[in-house]
């Protein structure tokens, strides 16, 4: 798994549980506060330990956690620029929702050896749309959720979502768009960042 | 080679073209370059009073810029922030020109400056994904730096810790420090050489730095065979050695040990087909001296039975008596 996941997983529970907490999850991991660095490599084993560790420490089902990153990622301003990136996707939510079938491309862009999961967004009906999640460790599609709560949240729209299995390896999240211009969503300043 | 389309359909296909007639004379732009030229305006306006054309040189006029129809052109702004372009200008049916413009490399400057959204390119261009790149390699550039500053830390740290002189690989000062410490905690009488090369400066002076390695090396090869396993062997300072030897308080034997050592180092030192000639002077001290034996106390009492030794003519033996 790539650093960036594992760092993820770590800023999420340092920023939202404290250094405390963290710092015990590294102690069950047999690893220093220092934790995870985003740039290297590790073995996709460590990832699932971490999520154990957490979901233990926190006594929480795995999937509420991992939905809670998602919706971190996108919302914690220690990750205004993961916000950013997202945001170039689309003008709408809608042009967003399209624009995560380009997702892996767009992460490789930017990090080349970052292996995100597939996704694949179909019309299921008017307003509704069925995304597809493969080849991303299981319970991706929680951590989607999140980040698809949080998205709608940014651009304003107002959505309904849900998760389910389907099948080996695949996840399916069901979006429901009840609103597109519910409410203000927040600005999005193309100059703001680089 | 003439355009004809509906100017509503030009807008959206190309946010930021300009129509020029004849005379050169704008009579209508795309949505973004209007946003652009706002405080000005743009129908009405001189096409060679809004642009400047830098490439090819020398275009002020209509009939020039007919000439380079299809050429790609780099112009600026006139006015402030004089923001950059590149173009491709065409006649149209009705004598004058089509010009297509985009910000090329500037493009984050022209965002920022003119205050551009997502919904101001057109949707075939690469402008956000050009934004993107930038931010992101910007971030990932960012993480790097923190990883370098990082390792960088954890390098300094390691070598503040390290027990080990890297050029001869004997033990350094601070590991000595730690073994002397142990055996007087643990109350394990151990003698104490306190050795300096002599004529030392001379090979640096006279072969240069790598043979003075050279030498040095050498030396903690010597030092290393004629000491017992269990034996700490220490490089304290450029040409000075400690050796701390465990149960070693026999006057007699630890001055044997030491002329042994000496009497090697006298041999002459291969250096790329040169011979280096050093020696070395021993001043000894045992912790059984003491009746209660202080790291600080001994070297310094080893260190001046050493200078005794120089002084008695070098390649000498001392024990301190206390």
């Amino acid at each position: 798994m790539h650093g960036l996941v594992n760092r993820s997983v770590q800023s999420f529970l340092r920023d939202t549980y404290g250094a405390g907490l963290w710092s015990v999850i590294a102690r069950d991991l047999g690893m220093g506060a220092d934790g995870f660095e985003a740039m290297m490599r590790y073995d996709d084993a460590l990832t699932d330990a971490l999520l154990a560790a957490a979901a233990r420490r926190l006594d929480r089902p795995r999937e509420t956690i991992l939905e809670d990153i998602g919706t971190y990622l996108v919302s914690h301003p220690n990750h205004e620029r993961l916000r950013r990136l997202l945001r170039f996707g689309g003008v709408g939510f809608i042009d967003f929702l399209h624009s995560l079938d380009e997702l892996p491309d767009r992460g490789r862009l930017a990090v080349p050896d970052l292996d995100l999961p597939a996704l694949e967004l179909m019309d299921a009906a008017p307003g509704q749309f069925r995304l597809v999640c493969r080849e991303g460790f299981p319970g991706i599609g929680h951590l989607i959720v999140g980040v698809l709560r949080a998205m709608a949240d940014d651009y304003g729209a107002l959505v309904l979502l849900d998760h389910a299995e389907d099948g080996p390896g695949q996840e399916v999240v069901t979006i429901h768009l009840l609103d597109t211009r519910f409410a203000a969503g927040r600005r999005f300043d193309l100059a703001g960042g680089a | 080679m003439a355009v004809m389309l509906d100017p509503a359909v030009l807008d959206r296909l190309m946010p930021m073209h300009l129509r020029v007639d004849a005379e050169g004379v704008v009579t209508g732009a795309g949505p973004t370059l209007r946003k652009v030229l706002a405080p000005r305006g743009v129908a009405g306006q001189p096409f060679f009073g809004l642009f400047h054309i830098r490439r090819p040189t020398g275009i002020g006029s209509m009939q020039r810029l007919r000439r380079h129809a299809g050429d790609r052109l780099r112009l600026t702004l006139c006015a402030p922030p004089g923001t950059g372009f590149r173009g491709l200008a065409l006649p149209d049916a009705a004598g004058g020109m089509i010009v297509n413009l985009s910000f090329g490399i500037a493009l984050a400057d022209a965002v920022r400056d003119h205050g551009l959204t997502d919904a101001d390119f057109a949707p075939t261009d690469l402008a956000m994904e050009l934004l993107y790149l930038a931010e992101a390699k910007t971030a990932v550039m960012d993480e790097l730096r923190d990883l370098n500053r990082r390792l960088q830390g954890a390098k300094t740290a390691a070598e503040e810790q390290a027990l080990t002189d890297t050029l001869t690989g004997l033990r350094n000062r601070r590991a000595m420090d730690r073994v002397m410490a142990g055996l007087i905690a643990a109350g394990t009488p151990f003698g104490l050489m306190h050795i300096d090369l002599d004529y030392f400066k001379q090979v640096n002076d006279s072969f240069g730095h790598a043979a003075g390695d050279h030498v040095l090396q050498q030396v903690a090869q010597v030092l290393t065979s004629e000491t017992r396993a269990g034996d700490t062997v220490a490089r304290v300072g450029g040409d000075e050695f400690v050796v701390i030897l465990p149960g070693l308080v026999d006057a007699v034997r630890i001055q044997s040990v030491a002329r042994r050592v000496i009497e090697r180092l006298s041999a002459p030192i291969a250096w790329e087909g040169q011979e280096c000639r050093v020696s070395a002077s021993a001043g000894i001290t045992l912790s059984t001296a003491y009746p209660r034996p202080q790291p600080d106390r001994m070297l310094s009492d080893a260190d001046h039975a050493l200078y005794a030794s120089k002084h008695a003519g070098r390649a000498q033996v001392t024990l301190h008596r206390v």
